[in-house]
């Protein structure tokens, strides 16, 4: 229990990365990812923008990279990304999966 | 539709499997229904109100509001289980001695019920939250609007009705080993929101990773197929965890199990 609130204190104390420029910008328009595949680095952290341009919302939805972020109409969010193995990473627009699929390949 | 009755469901049976799990874990305290119902209420509500104002959480903190809320609506509710857990093995003996004689615990039931409805209302209001948004979008893109809809509508049933069956099938198992296996399984759930907690602040870049991933089990059992889905839910199954995850886990799951030992032990000798 005490471990829990621990935990739970230090969580919003942190300083905030700030979310000036990010490493790659994903766009969504349509409800498609471009461009549908982007290649970075292997064995380090970046930061992905993911830009909106549809009215509806979308979920930037991937089990592989193990990540899942809610972004809505025209709008934009930050998801950090890695570091990852080298490999090919898919990822799908979960609200539109027929349309919206991508791939992060990381070398 | 059918895709969209299963994204519905996925999102909906995280919250459908707690609330069967604390209807069953508390149907032997007074007024826990009604709590219960009460935090679903006030979740769908709340739920609704998260879902208009994405847009402005999601903007906060530069960007990482979303996995912030997530990170603390999961940190609140593995508190209230780890409360409750320890709260039951405390009075559980006692309410499963006289589960027939309403009224004797009402005070003692009050408060932990207030906790039903703090854990179940954080579960809609996560889990909801994106499916009102996804419906929400349906309804607003307007293509094909009606039969997504329906689809949604079978999907959140669905939910409902396994988060039934998880509740019926519990109710089966003989009273003995009945408040052994719900606090067992709410451990489980509470352990499995922490490891879920620190994934959220681990995307937000608040935490590091540790080993990313520490196992990779994807290919045998991915999150995405039906029993992947159901463990990930009840137990917290990640295919491939970071150890930060794994560390949050099994703190979780020692904290609230000393918790338990500890409460367990009968310390009413000196009490007036």
């Amino acid at each position: 229990m005490k471990q829990i609130l621990l935990l739970l204190a230090a969580l919003p104390l942190p300083p905030v990365a700030l979310a000036e420029d990010a490493d790659y910008t994903l766009i969504i328009a349509e409800h498609r990812f471009q461009p549908s595949a982007i290649t970075i680095p292997a064995d380090k952290k970046i930061r992905l923008k993911i830009e909106n341009r549809d009215a509806t919302p979308e979920e930037f939805d991937s089990h592989d990279l193990n990540r899942e972020k809610v972004v809505t109409g025209n709008s934009s969010a930050i998801v950090f990304i890695g570091p990852l193995k080298p490999g090919r990473y898919q990822f799908q627009g979960e609200f539109h999966a027929d349309t919206a699929q991508g791939a992060i390949i990381a070398k | 539709m059918l895709a969209t009755a299963i994204i519905v469901f996925r999102e909906v049976l995280e919250a459908a499997l707690i609330i069967g799990i604390l209807a069953a874990a508390t149907r032997t305290i007074p007024g826990s229904r009604r709590w219960l119902v009460g935090g679903l209420l006030a979740g769908l509500l709340g739920a609704g109100v998260v879902a208009a104002s994405t847009d402005a959480i999601g903007s906060l903190a530069n960007g990482i509001g979303q996995e912030l809320l997530n990170a603390i609506v999961l940190g609140i509710a593995v508190l209230m289980l780890a409360w409750h857990n320890i709260w039951m093995s405390s009075h559980g003996a006692a309410l499963a001695a006289q589960a027939k004689s309403v009224g004797k615990n009402i005070s003692d039931g009050t408060s932990e019920c207030s906790a039903l409805l703090v854990i179940v209302g954080l579960a809609v209001l996560r889990e909801g939250s994106e499916t009102v948004l996804f419906l929400y979008g349906i309804a607003a893109s307007g293509d094909g609007g009606h039969t997504m809809l329906l689809g949604g509508v079978i999907g959140v049933l669905a939910g409902v009705a396994l988060g039934y069956l998880i509740y019926a099938g519990l109710l089966r198992i003989p009273l003995r080993w009945f408040f052994t296996a719900t606090a067992v399984l709410v451990l489980l759930l509470a352990a499995g929101m922490a490891a879920q907690a620190a994934h959220f602040l681990i995307q937000a870049d608040l935490l590091p990773s540790l080993a990313a991933p520490l196992w990779d089990t994807s290919a045998t059992l991915p999150e995405s197929s039906w029993p992947g889905m159901l463990l990930h839910s009840l137990i917290g199954y990640d295919s491939h965890p970071t150890g930060m995850q794994l560390v949050f886990y099994l703190a979780a799951l020692a904290a609230i199990s000393i918790g338990m030992k500890l409460a367990a032990r009968p310390p009413r000798a000196n009490r007036p």
